[in-house]
């Protein structure tokens, strides 16, 4: 008994054809939109994101029940970025807007300018210890205004941490939200940047234009 | 494992396809809701190595007899829902009398059409899912086959579809 699936001889093959016309886009999106409504209700929803453009690129944008997790740049390969929220976080990830509205609103008002602190629920899952100390104080540093590596670590209490600052502010899950790029070298030439040096130039000097 | 958002983007088209054959156009966006549903309830728990499209499928097999009994238990006798779906905002429902032929067809042969033939599962995975042998499978799908040719020729020949 023929077990797989043999060629079927011409008028079948039509047939499986016909059969097999993609469903258009419209059909799908509306499947997708009702598929996203019925697992934030049933509560399943663990990893909502969306992509948004924006002056520095496409940004994702990564939310959990608990408020936004990443931000991540097009620089860091956003299909790497999901892999490691499947991974870290849960592998219910799905392509959800609403649930980061609020967050697209807000970067928006903040790329031209209306905004200059951001009011959004933060899930730190994606960091620890002291790494995610130094995040913390970053939304600190005012908009518009800079700290050295040294000046971090002094103030959150280990003076001698200056290159973990550094490396807390490249591993920063929330980019742009959290302000490491506010973290400038002690000579104030930028440092490194997650996003590229580029990016933390156009968002420094958005700040400072402002 | 993969995001559930690139299942969804790979199995979306067959899952709907086999919705379509097994509850017909009317209720298979219901269908295919509820399958995506409860797999992303499951999806942590799906090992690894696991066959993700026949899983779906089997999830979807599920789904529609709790449709088809719920519909049973709701019907209103003499009303047989139109076919044809001219519902608006449902612009690729396409191919109305393909998927009114599959509706036509019993049930075994429904199955084992949408189950082997639309999804690709093999016989013994769907005499697994729908019972009894795979060769009464095999036979159910190519009478299935034989039988929508048949219809469609039929259409085809008195001008109904073009």
């Amino acid at each position: 008994m023929n077990d797989t699936i043999g060629a079927p001889d011409d008028e079948t093959a039509a047939l499986l054809a016909r059969a097999a016309v993609p469903a258009g886009a419209e059909t799908l999106s509306r499947l997708h939109g009702r598929l996203e409504e019925a697992a934030a209700r049933e509560g399943i929803l663990d990893v909502a994101y969306t992509t948004i453009d924006s002056p520095v690129g496409r940004l994702l944008l990564a939310s959990t029940e608990q408020g936004l997790v990443r931000v991540a740049y097009a620089i860091e390969d956003h299909d790497k970025v999901l892999d490691t929220l499947t991974t870290r976080l849960s592998p219910r990830v799905l392509r959800a807007p609403r649930r980061l509205d609020e967050a697209a609103r807000e970067l928006d008002q903040y790329f031209n300018g209306s905004r200059k602190t951001f009011d959004l629920p933060l899930d730190m899952a994606l960091s620890k210890g002291f790494r995610q100390l130094v995040q913390r104080h970053l939304p600190g540093i005012g908009y518009g205004h800079t700290q050295s590596y040294a000046e971090v670590a002094r103030l959150v209490g280990n003076p001698k941490a200056v290159r973990a600052v550094g490396s807390a502010c490249a591993t920063n899950p929330l980019p742009v939200v959290v302000p490491c790029h506010r973290v400038l070298r002690s000579d104030g030439t930028l440092g490194g940047y997650a996003g590229g040096a580029d990016a933390k130039s156009i968002l420094l000097n958005l700040e400072a234009a402002g | 494992m993969k995001p559930f958002e690139q299942v969804v983007t790979e199995h979306a088209d067959t899952v709907l396809r086999v919705c379509r054959a097994v509850v017909g156009v009317h209720d298979a966006d219901d269908a295919w809701s509820e399958t995506f549903l409860a797999a992303m309830r499951a999806y942590p728990d799906l090992p690894e190595d696991a066959n993700v499209e026949a899983w779906l499928v089997t999830i979807a097999h599920r789904k529609a007899i709790d449709i088809t009994r719920a519909r049973a238990r709701h019907a209103i006798p003499v009303d047989e829902l139109p076919d044809r779906p001219s519902t608006t905002g449902r612009p690729d429902a396409a191919d109305p009398d393909l998927w009114s032929a599959v509706k036509a067809l019993p049930a075994k042969q429904r199955q084992a059409v949408a189950y082997h033939h639309f999804a690709g599962l093999p016989f013994r995975d769907v005499a697994g899912l729908v019972g009894g042998t795979p060769e009464a499978v095999r036979r159910a799908a190519s009478d299935g086959i034989k039988a929508l040719r048949t219809t469609l020729a039929d259409t085809h020949s008195k001008g109904v579809s073009p």
